[in-house]
């Protein structure tokens, strides 16, 4: 078929698509014309099918592709990381402060859903119930228990992993694709019951949770009588946005191990073992590895790492409620991790701090977010399923004396 | 009563377990042709249920009065339409990934699906929208006093009987036209397939539309019915349909159909004598439990790994 | 060494392997051969635990006594079983964690005739997975980098430089699986499968796809297995020269039965296996 006609063809489709759906909207029981939309859409839609033919075969430049960006700036660019991330909280109000907490704690999210997908190869699309299982045990664990943050901390991360095994053990021994949709159907169990059992959890209207104290000293202008509290004991004025900046570097230590951890990982056993799942199951089976239980330990651990986060979440919000654990909160996480190009560390860094922080530099772009992560993923599946950037891999050399 | 109760749920679950078969019908025949979880389609039904309203509105504006004329045009039109967004959505997302990993498609469906969720949420708004009910009446049957009866709504009606008139159609296609032929010889065996010279790509596309198709159907009934829906219905319908085509056996048609029935039954009698709150919770943990039990499902065949 | 006896394994109704026996000799080198569809690679399949026969007998015998190749992949339980908790509790272990990594870990190790290597992972890695009886897996050790770790890591990563070294792949140690040419695939995923340390090396078709000097030095190769590191090798071929040339014992398999055994000189001299076989392709044995 010759590209004109094709073009033709593309806008003629693309224009019944549109027509019913954009061009009118439903009000009330009658409809609202706005007859020009179609057509801008399919014009849209042509010049992209024309574009398409003419980018065909146009690769990125050999030279930027083949380039190791990864051993070249490793040292810089992560020096001026941890600068920047040492002097950023001094510098910003309460506003962006919370933003950049927000983003760290993604950063931790993807970063385990990234052992999950990106390297072990498991498509997990309730990662939020996990997330929520940490949150709320935090949460649930004051009201009931009074558990501090500290024991949430670690109980939370526990308790999730535990979820995660149990919900991974009789799934994982199972053709791939029944996982993506059973943690999917975890994820809205775990929600509706959030959201039901209004006795234990307060159902819609959410439990709150506490600050975390630093070692025992709690952050109110007004500690209880016989306690001290931070700014006494330190001897500052009160500030209220003590705790915050505590609250970020507390999660920038968390994250800077979750690095270290997920960098080792790649050059052990472990690791390696989950790279292998993921490139070929059964290859794996013949040499002797036992699929269920290393597939488990990779969901495990991601579970865990959700776990984590969500106590986070938990005590940053002060409060935590159902609606912030929905499907869409597991496609953000997701939307992360493709793009960030499954499996590369940083590229999934990067695109955690920019996916969280755009939505709210540009409220048009909040609007757009789902549409747009929509799109991102079903192009990077096209073009680039490996990701941005080839991960980089380790290097063996011979031993001297072996020769 | 208990009796006309009991009655009551079983008429309402057959009604509820004829939408999720012909969802499911979807699922069952693209995973067993390309062996992916399509995790759009259930936003394929969500697009069915406006295009519903959207054209009723609009014979509506034209003047049309009858009902079963109207109700014979949208479904025509809604299905036309629908089709079309399932074929586009394999053109799209998923012929360039056929040889792609494992992963590439599933996600790929999930951006789609991400995708169709928010554009209809960007045209046509967030709230609730509904339609103007049609189809009044029903019957009361079993009626032993005032209170004591069975209630047959006409939409209900409607529902089963178009339900088994599209099963039987789409029967008739698979079993006996030459198409047919070549969606079974594709899969059962995809390469030997396109060896004899079946496009395979038509074949798998002709899937697609007949799955979304199928997903319009059930899109335009449970709307007349309902009468309100959002641009989030797609979810746990798509997730329910997935239930019961696994639950039917992934890969055979009747099974889907069967699947449907039996979930529909089970979360009917559930939501009526146990607790209406958790009929979700309940539906997804009978996915769970037969994955775990009996991932062949009622009526499907063991797989065997090729190796 | 190997022992199978009764071999029945049925595909819905298709009877794929009727009632096959035979043995494999410790230090020897089998061949199985047959035309197309006779069950090779079922056979295969069942000895490395990737299907579950439906009824019959494999054995294998080792130092540690006698495994039941069939019990570790999980069998199905019978009300009877109630009655013998012992033999119960082991069934419900296997089905619960048995499976084809079992064989693999009683020393059957197998290679595959559509090439299977992880493709984005270098060479080394390739080996360094297959090693997991040499490594540290504890997570901490690791983490920590500690002495334990790094001491089982430089043995398998010099393991692997043999294993390269040998296969004659010395230069290629760093590259991805998948960017090897494809002989070079085939005789990397040979020394993914010795790094695994088999007893019993099982082969599928390692001959398919290599040119004629290829061919030539994998018969060297495989000798070599045998000779110097104590290997006992089976297996799958159509090059009926390699096969000639090395094997110590042919089964041949027709339609899912074992129709010869005994010497290549043997078997090639049976009119039934003439019939059968070489009368199809008699042009690819000459």
């Amino acid at each position: 078929m010759s590209e004109a006609k094709e073009t033709l063809l593309t806008g003629l489709v693309a224009l019944l698509l549109f027509a019913p759906l954009t061009g009118v909207s439903l009000e009330g029981y009658g409809l609202n014309s706005h007859w020009q939309n179609p057509f801008l859409l399919a014009g849209m839609a042509m010049i992209g099918r024309l574009l398409l033919g003419r980018l065909r075969g146009l690769r990125l430049p050999a030279g930027l592709a083949e380039y190791d960006w990864q051993t070249r700036l490793q040292r810089p660019i992560l020096a001026v990381v941890v600068i920047a991330a040492l002097i950023f909280p001094w510098l910003v109000g309460k506003y962006w402060l919370n933003v950049a907490t927000l983003a760290l704690i993604y950063v931790l999210l993807a970063l385990g859903l990234n052992i999950v997908v990106g390297l072990a190869g498991l498509l997990d699309l309730g990662f939020v119930a996990f997330y929520a299982v940490g949150a709320y045990f935090y949460a649930l664990g004051f009201k009931y228990l009074d558990l501090s943050f500290w024991i949430a901390l670690p109980g939370g991360a526990l308790l999730a992993g535990v979820c995660g095994m149990l919900l991974g053990f009789p799934v994982l021994r199972m053709h791939g694709d029944y996982l993506a949709i059973v943690t999917l159907g975890f994820g809205e169990i775990v929600r509706l019951v959030l959201n039901n059992w209004i006795d234990f959890t307060n159902g819609p209207n959410g439990v709150r949770a506490p600050f975390p104290s630093f070692f025992g000293l709690d952050f109110s202008r007004h500690p209880m009588p016989g306690k001290s509290s931070f700014h006494q004991f330190f001897n500052l004025p009160y500030s209220s946005i003590h705790k915050e900046i505590f609250l970020f570097f507390l999660l920038f230590i968390v994250v800077c191990g979750m690095v270290y951890f997920v960098r080792r990982l790649r050059r052990m056993p472990l690791g390696r073992a989950w790279e292998a799942l993921r490139e070929d199951e059964i290859a794996c089976r013949a040499l002797g590895i036992n699929h269920v239980t290393v597939k488990l330990s990779a969901f495990g651990i991601g579970a865990m790492t959700g776990g984590i986060g969500g106590a986070f979440f938990a005590a940053s919000q002060g409060f935590v409620n159902p609606t912030s654990f929905t499907f869409m909160e597991s496609a953000h996480i997701l939307a992360i991790v493709v793009l960030g190009g499954m499996g590369s560390t940083a590229g999934v860094i990067g695109a955690a701090v920019i996916l969280t922080v755009l939505p709210e530099a540009l409220r048009d772009f909040a609007e757009y977010r789902g549409l747009l992560f929509g799109c991102a993923m079903v192009m990077m599946m096209i073009w680039r399923p490996r990701g941005l950037l080839r991960s980089r891999r380790a290097l063996f050399r011979r031993e001297q004396r072996a020769c | 009563m208990t009796g006309h109760i009991f009655a009551q749920q079983a008429v309402n679950g057959l009604v509820l377990g004829s939408v999720y078969g012909l969802i499911a019908v979807g699922y069952t025949m693209v995973y067993g042709i390309i062996g992916m979880i399509n995790f759009a389609h259930g936003e394929i039904y969500m697009i069915a249920a406006y295009l519903t309203a959207i054209f009723l509105a609009g014979l509506t504006l034209l003047g049309l009065q009858s009902p079963p004329l109207a109700i014979l045009l949208v479904l025509a039109a809604t299905i036309a339409c629908t089709a079309l967004y399932g074929w586009s959505v394999e053109r799209i997302a998923y012929r360039p990934l056929r040889h792609a990993n494992r992963l590439a498609p599933l996600i790929s469906a999930i951006g789609i699906s991400l995708i169709l969720q928010n554009y209809v949420r960007l045209s046509q708004g967030a709230r609730t929208q509904g339609i103007p009910s049609i189809l009044d009446g029903g019957f009361h049957l079993f009626a032993s006093g005032p209170d004591a009866f069975v209630r047959l709504t006409h939409a209900q009606l409607l529902i089963v009987v178009t339900a088994i008139i599209s099963m039987f159609l789409l029967h008739f296609f698979i079993a006996r036209t030459a198409m047919g032929r070549a969606c079974r010889a594709v899969q059962q065996d995809r390469v030997m397939a396109s060896l004899l010279g079946v496009n395979t790509d038509r074949v798998i596309a002709i899937v697609f539309v007949l799955g979304a198709g199928m997903a319009a159907v059930a899109g335009v009934l449970v709307t007349l019915n309902y009468g309100s829906f959002d641009f989030f219905i797609g979810f746990v319908a798509g997730i329910k349909a997935f239930t019961a085509a696994v639950l039917g056996g992934i890969g055979s048609l009747p099974g889907a159909m069967l699947g449907g029935v039996v979930l529909g039954l089970a979360e009917s009698f559930f939501s009526g004598f146990v607790n209406t709150d958790y009929k979700d919770v309940f539906a997804f943990s009978l996915l769970v439990l037969v994955l775990i039990f009996k991932p062949s499902g009622l009526l499907g065949v063991p797989e065997v790994e090729k190796v | 060494m190997l022992t199978v006896r009764e071999l029945c394994m049925r595909f819905g109704g298709v009877m794929a392997l009727n009632r096959v026996g035979f043995d494999v000799a410790a230090g020897s080198v089998t061949a199985l051969i047959g035309p197309n569809g006779a069950g090779k690679t079922t056979v295969f399949n069942c000895i490395t635990g990737f299907y579950k026969a439906s009824s019959g007998q494999i054995r294998l015998r080792g130092q540690t006594g006698e495994i039941d190749l069939i019990a570790i992949l999980g069998e199905p339980l019978h009300v009877g079983d109630a009655w013998q908790p012992g033999k119960l509790a082991h069934k419900i272990y296997y089905k619960m964690f048995g499976g084809a990594h079992l064989a693999t870990r009683a020393g059957v190790v197998r290679t595959f005739q559509n090439v299977r290597l992880f493709k984005e992972m270098t060479a080394m890695e390739n080996l360094l997975v297959a090693q997991r009886h040499r490594v540290d897996w504890r997570p901490l050790s690791g983490l920590v980098q500690s002495r334990r770790f790094r001491r089982a890591e430089a043995a398998a990563v010099e393991r692997g430089w043999y294993w390269l070294d040998f296969f004659g792949l010395g230069e290629d140690g760093n590259r991805l699986a998948g960017e090897l040419p494809y002989g070079r695939q085939r005789r990397l995923e040979m020394a993914r499968a010795m790094c695994v340390e088999p007893r019993l090396l099982c082969l599928d078709e390692p001959a398919a796809g290599l040119n004629p000097r290829e061919t030539r030095e994998l018969s060297g190769l495989i000798r070599q297995l045998r000779d110097r590191h104590g290997v006992t090798v089976c297996l799958i071929e159509h090059d009926m020269g390699l096969v000639m040339e090395i094997s110590d014992h042919v089964v041949v398999l027709d339609h899912g039965q074992v129709i010869a055994t005994g010497t290549p000189r043997e078997v090639g001299e049976d009119p039934l296996v003439l019939e059968a076989y070489l009368g199809i392709s008699g042009e690819e044995a000459a």
